[in-house]
């Protein structure tokens, strides 16, 4: 399945649910994401499915002033 | 006995929290997370900015997050919209940063006119404004330092208002202290000065003026010594604070002797 990652297009296979995403991609600890530009709560990362297609971002806090 | 109520009482308010600081940091343009810790904790902040960006896929697992270091248990976490020229993109930073750190609503909110002097677009940031506070958010405003421009947005329901003294980084101080002294005595809500800030006499006159508060970053991140000049800046803060509820001595066109003439033996 195709997707967008933080700009990038990248294939996956046997990816599921956002969870199944950050597993692949070893991204752990306070993270925001959107898929297709809405916001999908932490508590939905188990659940929320991810279709081919879709553009996903993935945020967290950097040092900044 | 006055004198020592208002010293002691004297905490800044801000969205219904009660800080003794009024150095807010940035967390930007330091040499490594560690070097920011330590500059952090000597500065005293207890708010302290961070930025929202993607994630790096595929590089470094083990590398600390910067909210390890810097917990939003410890520290109240104020995320910008540094980066943003436009409304909608402040607003989805906002919606993001609202998501990561688990609900929480204070953001300051700047939207950018160009890159090379980083001057806030004051259009865009009112419609940003008017569109983030309906949805919520607790916004602390990044503004230029006109005072009819900081009073609409205090109307509009920003809970506090940040004019800059010079631009992001710049390093020149308060270019205008007349009319922050003005934005000052017309605010119902804190004033903040933040961007342009050089050095701790630079912090210290934004407090004789009577702001509430000085947020910085290069000031102390660009220091050949960043450590102390947090806490150089701790101190330039609290000086020029008590400097203002001490109440300055008026000046004078001419001398005024110190010493008296009674007794002079000459």
């Amino acid at each position: 399945m195709q997707i967008t990652v933080n700009g990038k297009t990248c294939t996956f296979e046997q990816i599921v649910t956002i969870q199944d995403l950050l597993d692949k991609l070893q991204l752990t600890g306070r993270l925001a994401i959107e898929v297709n530009r809405e916001i999908i709560p932490r508590s939905l990362f188990s659940t929320h499915a991810i279709h081919a297609g879709d553009a996903v971002e993935i945020v967290h806090a950097i040092g900044g002033g | 006995m006055n004198e020592q109520k208002s010293a002691a009482d004297d905490k800044l308010v801000i969205g219904g929290r009660t800080y003794t600081s009024r150095l807010l940091v940035g967390t930007g343009k330091y040499k490594n997370l560690e070097q920011t810790g330590r500059a952090i904790a000597a500065s005293g902040a207890e708010i302290v900015t961070v930025a929202i960006r993607r994630t790096n896929i595929g590089q470094n697992k083990d590398e600390p997050n910067l909210l390890d270091v810097i917990s939003p248990e410890k520290y109240t976490i104020l995320p910008n919209t540094a980066g943003c020229y436009d409304a909608d993109s402040a607003i989805r930073t906002c919606q993001l940063a609202r998501e990561l750190l688990d609900g929480r609503a204070l953001i300051k909110l700047e939207v950018l006119g160009d890159p090379k002097t980083l001057y806030p677009d004051t259009p865009a940031t009112l419609k940003a404004a008017e569109k983030l506070i309906a949805d919520g958010f607790e916004v602390m405003v990044y503004t230029n330092d006109d005072p009819i421009m900081a009073k609409r947005f205090e109307e509009m329901g920003c809970i506090a208002v940040m004019p800059l003294a010079a631009p992001i980084g710049s390093g020149l101080g308060i270019r205008n202290p007349y009319n922050i002294r003005t934005i000052v005595e017309n605010a119902g809500v804190p004033i903040l000065v933040d961007a342009g800030v050089g050095t701790a006499s630079d912090a210290t006159i934004a407090m004789e003026l009577g702001c509430d508060g000085v947020l910085m970053n290069t000031a102390i991140a660009e220091a050949k010594n960043p450590v102390l000049m947090a806490s150089a800046m701790k101190k330039a803060i609290e000086a020029g604070r008590e400097a203002f509820l001490a109440g300055r001595m008026p000046r004078r066109a001419y001398a005024s002797a110190s010493s008296p003439i009674d007794g002079s033996f000459f």
